[in-house]
């Protein structure tokens, strides 16, 4: 049996919007190993770029704190861990609600973790007021595409009928 | 952001350029309104030709500038939108108030 590829990167940054960018970008570069499509990459970019500004803007209001960012590769799957140590979300399902912002004067458009949860194939938020929040959201790459595994696998059970 | 204004039919081309986050939606929000201001336009179109990136800041920056312009009489337009930018706008249902004309640009992200 082949072996699942791994790979792992960590990030810290200080919550400076400028780095923003930088946390998408670092990210995508990361995910580009997988080899994954222009529209793969855009999604995965969106994503992470809605969680960091939601720990800038939400978790420390602006306020200096450090973003941690875990990315893992798992054979053609990418998870994404955003945590911030400010100050959380008290009412988790709310803050999903589409449209539901609780800076509206900021021009927010609430749509964050609607955005988050469409583009990604998977994603959690847990959060603990006073102490932060974190988002893990998981993708798979080249879903579509028919893995060599599993054309080796129907081979192998057409054979054991005969 | 570039901008471009057409006397006769009262109408501001607001050029948005690179990427549209929470970070440069500050900057655009303050140029455009100040062109709005400045050309009180009957009509006022969004070109994203050059845009390379936007998430859902980009959202709340186009509603922004749709209800100020809806405040003083006039419409919004948005063109030249890449497919990857009308799939953030199509979830937020703006599309509906702020239509996308001239189709879609190939640029990527």
């Amino acid at each position: 049996m082949k072996n699942i590829y791994e790979n792992e990167m960590k990030l810290e940054f200080v919550s400076k919007s400028n780095n923003e960018a930088f946390a998408r970008i670092s990210v995508a570069a990361f995910a580009a190993q997988l080899d994954p499509t222009i529209e793969e990459i855009a999604d995965i970019k969106t994503a992470v770029s809605e969680a960091v500004t939601n720990s800038i803007v939400h978790g420390y209001e602006d306020k200096e704190g450090i973003v941690k960012i875990v990315c893992k590769i798992i054979g053609n799957s990418i998870i994404i861990e955003i945590s911030d140590s400010g100050k959380g979300i008290e009412d988790i399902e709310k803050a999903k609600k589409p449209l539901y912002t609780s800076k509206p004067n900021l021009e927010r458009s609430g749509m964050g973790f609607t955005i988050m949860e469409n583009f990604m194939d998977d994603m959690i938020v847990e959060s603990i007021v006073g102490l932060g929040t974190k988002v893990t959201m998981k993708k798979m790459i080249k879903k579509d595409e028919v893995r060599e595994e599993d054309i080796t696998e129907v081979l192998n059970q057409i054979n054991s009928m005969n | 952001m570039n901008s471009k204004y057409i006397k006769e039919d009262k109408l501001l081309i607001l050029e948005m350029t690179e990427e549209i986050d929470h970070h440069q939606a500050e900057k655009i929000r303050r140029k455009a309104d100040d062109e709005i201001t400045k050309y009180m336009p009957r009509k006022v179109v969004l070109d994203f030709n050059n845009v390379s990136f936007m998430d859902s800041a980009g959202i709340g920056m186009v509603l922004g500038r749709y209800k100020m312009i809806n405040m003083i009489g006039g419409s919004l337009e948005m063109e030249n939108v890449s497919t990857p930018l009308k799939k953030i706008f199509d979830m937020s249902g703006i599309t509906k108030i702020c239509p996308i004309i001239n189709g879609e640009s190939e640029i990527g992200i």
